[in-house]
């Protein structure tokens, strides 16, 4: 039954991906205009792409986008954890409400000056912003939990360990992917802006060069395979998801 | 031997939980406590498992004061009890887990399994090791709390409030079902309860706490105790209009 659900899903996904190409297939016809390209002239210049240096771009652009990803995970879910802790709340409640607020993208200038222009700036830059999304959400998670599921574990002689172990992760754990799945759109739109000046590698320099070039085709290409990525991202987190996850989906 | 000996609590919000709570129960005995709903019932609970410290008084098991949770307790919550991310075997087993992380109490993976798995079948929850507690009845997740905190074979079970969120007649399997595990185990037994029928059918002594700050408003002693029709008789009623009475005299 679960496979034929599942079967299901995919063809559902297939006919809105068919929808939408048509819609834009349509626009790309009323509009006819050189900056909306039909989407089998973007169709060719992908595979023309693909032949080039198409897949090196992408690849540079997962690696920033997943180490900034993973960096800032690391970061704000244990912080986020312990601030189930009144004490430890003291501290991290200020930081979320006096820093989360300033757009952080402005902080471009000191990254580069600290970090250099190379790669590590660009996921340090990732980083910082989706690490107050996930920080936000894993603290309200931590602190939401019901005390009678610690005292419950308490009576059992548990450390703190025990704790973070057997309730305050597992318990915070769908909140923290949820708050992945945001993260991911956001760490693509930071992705684009990072990679739209001063490199030479990444899909947000192909989108950048193609639209200097005029050439519409190309810039598609590069929006599409950026998609591409963020679709691909968000599937694997799915898979994590119904695995770390399947008490939730019973 | 449980002894409570001038029990008070006030919460660091200044609410004032229990005052000069007194009583005694000896080993293998049970007893119920009732009282209106925030009467601090759960709190007594808490000091005798070890996880809260009373501001006044001394809680006292086998003649030892009561400052961490100990090996010999075991305490069952209504909810929350469970956890929801981990299976039926993973929740039954936990307490077993935690426990042998002390090289004291050590016990090897596989006896682990053994008693998870016996207790299960004793529970009639064989079958469902792999399953979520929210893909069971009401009656089998509070068997499985049964099972946890029975797997730690405790000298002591303290229950809060276990079968509150029951139907009617699964209620009354797993009152029968308490009283015969009680009387096989000869373990002590201390029930929180806000069901008279409840605390006169499986209490050998009923508490009567009075409302918020709870007090012992009475003790209540209840011999018949021990027999599945005992809920049938004309002494039961007569204990549950008893029991009544005081509660609704300590209600101010």
């Amino acid at each position: 039954m679960q496979s034929g659900e599942e079967e299901h899903r995919g063809w559902s996904y297939l006919i809105i991906g068919l929808l939408l190409v048509a819609i834009w297939h349509l626009f790309a016809v009323l509009l006819n205009s050189i900056a909306l390209p039909t989407p089998l002239a973007v169709f060719c210049a992908f595979i023309s792409g693909i032949k080039d240096e198409l897949l090196a771009h992408l690849l540079i652009s997962a690696i920033r986008v997943g180490c900034g990803i993973l960096l800032a995970l690391s970061l704000a879910v244990p912080l986020g954890l312990v601030s189930y802790k009144n004490r430890a709340d003291k501290i991290v409640a200020p930081l979320i409400y006096l820093l989360y607020p300033i757009p952080h993208i402005v902080l471009l200038p000191l990254v580069i000056l600290l970090f250099g222009i190379g790669n590590f700036s660009k996921i340090i830059l990732i980083a910082i912003i989706v690490f107050f999304q996930i920080l936000v959400t894993t603290r309200d998670a931590a602190r939401n939990l019901s005390m009678n599921y610690i005292y419950s574990l308490l009576s059992l002689g548990a450390s703190e360990k025990d704790i973070y172990k057997h309730v305050i992760l597992p318990a915070s754990l769908p909140k923290i992917l949820t708050a992945m799945r945001i993260s991911i759109g956001t760490a693509i739109a930071v992705l684009f802006f990072v990679e739209s000046f001063a490199t030479t590698k990444g899909l947000g320099y192909l989108i950048m060069d193609a639209w200097s070039r005029m050439d519409y085709p190309d810039l598609y290409a590069a929006i599409v395979t950026m998609a591409l990525l963020g679709f691909c991202l968000y599937m694997m987190l799915e898979k994590v998801e119904h695995k770390v996850c399947a008490w939730v989906y019973v | 031997m449980i002894e409570l000996k001038g029990i008070s609590k006030v919460y660091p919000d200044g609410t004032e939980a229990l005052r000069e709570v007194s009583f005694d129960m000896s080993q293998g005995r049970s007893c119920s406590i009732i009282g209106p709903s925030g009467c601090g019932k759960t709190t007594l609970l808490f000091i005798l498992s070890g996880i809260l410290k009373p501001s006044k008084g001394k809680a006292m098991i086998e003649g030892k004061e009561v400052v961490s949770p100990s090996k010999e307790v075991a305490l069952i919550l209504q909810d929350y009890g469970l956890f929801p991310w981990k299976t039926v075997y993973e929740n039954v087993a936990l307490g077993l887990e935690i426990r042998s992380h002390s090289v004291k109490s050590r016990i090897s993976k596989k006896e682990r399994k053994r008693i998870v798995l016996s207790l299960l079948q004793d529970l009639g929850l064989k079958g469902f090791e792999n399953h979520y507690p929210k893909q069971l009845s009401g009656g089998m997740q509070q068997r499985i709390g049964f099972a946890r905190a029975l797997a730690l074979n405790p000298k002591i079970l303290l229950m809060d409030e276990p079968l509150s969120s029951l139907d009617a007649l699964t209620r009354e399997t797993l009152q029968n079902f308490l009283l015969a595990l009680w009387k096989n185990n000869r373990m002590t037994m201390l029930l929180v309860t806000h069901n008279i029928e409840e605390a006169v059918f499986l209490g050998e002594k009923i508490i009567v706490l009075s409302s918020r700050p709870g007090s012992v408003v009475k003790i209540i002693e209840n011999h018949k105790v021990g027999d599945d029709n005992y809920r049938n008789t004309e002494d039961f009623l007569e204990k549950c209009r008893a029991v009544r009475r005081s509660i609704e005299g300590g209600v101010t």
